[in-house]
């Protein structure tokens, strides 16, 4: 190869001595071994540059989290949810009544995007602008109670102004109220309520009725075709209550002991799988015969296929919310109090509720849902009797150091 | 050769005396590729690079403390899964290879023009549904109580297959094969498209002179068309085997937890134990030895005609 050919675009002295290393007949040193050793040197700078900055506490008084508010003179909101999440309008889907009643009663414009599809990967996604103290640019998010938690715990969420919060202090379910990841609602509302239960098929299962978690993990008439949830809190709160541990307040050792009995019924195959919400389709065919499921989920399946069956374990069951909650620095936490204000009237959590069918956290709406929707007002897998609400137990909240162990194991238990 | 390049001084001008601006033309026209490189793949290296050597939390922020043993325990706890995950796409390929060969020979040999068009879009059909949907779709395909199954269980077949380890009681669905089936129909296109390039530029003369050669039709095929098919059988190898063995949607949809694959174990490190030092080793690893293997593989085939 010409040596100019070779020199062209390096700088004056690396030419220098690559043409010195030629002339010399000592070309031992290589163009390949030349770039590898500037890669190397400028890949160590880079690579101790690339640290994750910790995560600033929630808990100084200076609120970190707060951004400059700009709602009074921008009156716009941007609202990330999950797909599927709000009422449309039965002839026009691209409407949302209520959040158009929303716009109509407050003038604040909403941004509505449906860009959660799941805790964890919402998480990967917004924790690099979090990390860094920026703007999401999203002003008001939905997530489980878990990972709203965890934002909390990171000082990553704003905490809310009760006075502009006047419907949502009253109205608020009693049962949500305390939260241990959240006393008192000072960051967080709840947007619904989802309930972790028993499901079933009974032609699968031959008419054989299912009524607790042990029977899930032990009845060998179901061997191989039972499923589990990939949500650890889901399916180890529902195991911890089947042993006759309270999930909102177990040891590290209990939590052991459950994935250990767990862990025996995947090794003699009584366990098929652990799914997310792809349960539904195996439980429609029978593939399934038993397994752990979402209320929500539970109401179509039903409809769809009348063999399926929900049950509610004497021990109890799982419940958990989704919630709203204005993420750090976003721009209009007003307009988005404003927002969360709006959803905890009776006749507009209502309207959501018929459109939605998941369980209202707002106290008191059932007279207005019997009248706009009564068949779903009878739905005990929307509006929880009595009898079933007070079997409901809440999973406590964990430290970081509980959660990357626990994850840890659970991601052994699943086989990932 | 000497004497015409004299004979044309302005063609071997040394590149330092050009004019700037022609000097600079190869630069220019690099640089897209350039920047979608360094953006796309350097950066996201060099971030992953140092992910994998930091240690700490959320909580405490990560720093790069050289912790070069994350390599070492990542690769000790997940050996199994990368050991599953080659097997698996391994025989996924091998499966590709045996279903893709005869149908790119029959699109590029056998099928009138007309029909072969037809075929191929039928090939690439598939792509035009999202990834997850179709392999969903093999859950009902592979159902317990569906038609595949009762019929390879009214042949014994799936006894001769719980035999061997492949599946488990009187089902597909959650075993090793419905991975295995999952991975080989998925990437089939990815095998079946180079295959057809490479069979379809080989000139059928070559057949007929074979044949006054008194070569039967499958000496034809062993001694001429299959070595010019080579190449697309590396390239056609590679495609699918890559992408298979860091695969992890099928392994979750149609496995269970003893056929999770090493992309499974870097998806739940990543996301839900928030371990992303050894998510990013993993990853590394992953990489290395999936190069080590290409590299072995390339050497033995010989692949002058691929690049």
């Amino acid at each position: 190869m010409e040596f100019n050919e070779i020199a062209d675009g390096m700088s004056a002295p690396v030419r220098k001595a690559w043409a010195r290393s030629l002339t010399n007949g000592r070309a031992a040193m290589s163009r390949r071994m030349l770039l590898q050793a500037t890669a190397l040197m400028a890949g160590t700078g880079t690579l101790a540059a690339c640290g994750i900055p910790a995560a600033k506490s929630g808990s100084q008084e200076s609120a970190p989290a707060a951004g400059p508010d700009s709602s009074d003179t921008d009156k716009t909101l941007s609202f990330s949810n999950w797909p599927l999440y709000i009422d449309v309008d039965a002839k026009d889907e691209t409407k949302r009544p209520t959040l158009d009643a929303f716009t109509a009663a407050t003038g604040v414009k909403v941004k509505y995007t449906e860009d959660i599809n799941d805790n964890v990967e919402f998480f990967g996604k917004v924790k690099p602008q979090l990390a860094a103290g920026q703007d999401t640019g999203r002003d008001l998010v939905v997530l489980t109670d878990w990972m709203a938690g965890r934002l909390i715990r990171l000082g990553w969420a704003q905490k809310l102004n009760p006075a502009n919060l006047t419907n949502a202090l009253t109205n608020l379910e009693a049962r949500f109220r305390a939260p241990d990841w959240d006393p008192g609602r000072q960051y967080s509302y709840p947007w619904t309520s989802i309930q972790t239960v028993i499901a079933y098929n009974k032609k699968a299962t031959k008419g054989k009725e299912i009524t607790s978690v042990a029977q899930l993990l032990d009845d060998p008439a179901l061997k191989g075709r039972v499923t589990f949830l990939s949500e650890m809190r889901d399916t180890i709160g529902m195991v911890l209550l089947s042993m006759g541990k309270e999930p909102a307040k177990f040891t590290a050792d209990d939590f052991d002991a459950a994935i250990a009995r767990v862990q025996k019924a995947v090794d003699n195959k009584q366990i098929r799988k652990f799914t997310g919400n792809d349960y539904g389709q195996e439980l429609s065919s029978g593939d399934i015969a038993a397994c752990i499921a979402w209320g929500g989920d539970l109401i179509q399946l039903k409809a769809d296929n009348p063999d399926i069956e929900f049950v509610i374990p004497a021990e109890g069951y799982l419940s958990s919310t989704d919630n709203m909650l204005v993420p750090a620095k976003a721009q209009h936490k007003k307009n988005a109090e404003l927002l969360i204000n709006f959803y905890y009237q009776h006749e507009i959590a209502a309207q959501l509720t018929a459109g939605i069918n998941y369980v209202s956290p707002v106290a008191g709406m059932e007279p207005e849902l019997a009248k706009i929707a009564p068949e779903v007002a009878e739905n005990p897998l929307v509006v929880p009797t009595r009898e079933m609400a007070a079997k409901t137990h809440l999973f406590r909240s964990l430290t970081e150091a509980e959660e990357t162990d626990f994850e840890s194991k659970f991601s052994k238990l699943i086989g990932a | 050769m000497t004497a015409t390049a004299e004979a044309a001084p302005t063609q071997v001008i040394p590149l330092q005396d050009r004019p700037p601006r022609r000097r600079l033309t190869p630069y220019w026209l690099l640089l897209p590729g350039l920047a979608w490189l360094v953006v796309f793949f350097v950066v996201p290296m060099v971030y992953q690079a140092s992910t994998s050597l930091q240690t700490g939390s959320l909580e405490q922020g990560f720093q790069l403390t050289w912790h070069f043993s994350t390599y070492w325990d990542a690769l000790s706890e997940y050996k199994w899964h990368f050991v599953r995950s080659f097997g698996f796409s391994a025989i996924a390929t091998l499966l590709c290879l045996a279903i893709g060969y005869p149908l790119a020979y029959t699109i590029a040999f056998k099928a009138s023009k007309r029909w072969r068009n037809v075929i191929l879009i039928l090939v690439i059909a598939p792509f035009f549904t999202s990834f997850l949907i179709r392999t969903l779709a093999w859950k009902t395909i592979l159902s317990d109580s569906g038609p595949v199954v009762e019929t390879l269980n009214a042949l014994h077949l799936l006894s001769l297959t719980d035999a061997i380890g492949l599946t488990t009681g009187q089902r597909l669905l959650a075993t090793p094969l419905a991975v295995i089936c999952g991975l080989t129909y998925n990437f089939l296109p990815f095998m079946i498209l180079p295959l057809y390039t490479s069979l379809e530029r080989i000139d059928p003369r070559l057949h007929e002179a074979a044949g006054d050669l008194y070569a039967r039709p499958f000496t034809t095929f062993r001694k001429v068309t299959f070595p010019i098919s080579l190449p697309g059988v590396v390239a056609g190898t590679l495609l699918t085997f890559i992408p298979a063995s860091g695969d992890y949607i099928n392994a979750q949809l149609l496995g269970s937890p003893s056929e999770q694959m090493i992309g499974n174990a870097i998806q739940k490190q990543f996301l839900n134990v928030l371990d992303y030092p050894t998510a990013a080793a993993l990853s590394f690893i992953l990489m290395a030895l999936i190069l080590g293997m290409v590299t072995v593989y390339m050497r033995k085939a010989g692949t002058e005609e691929l690049v």
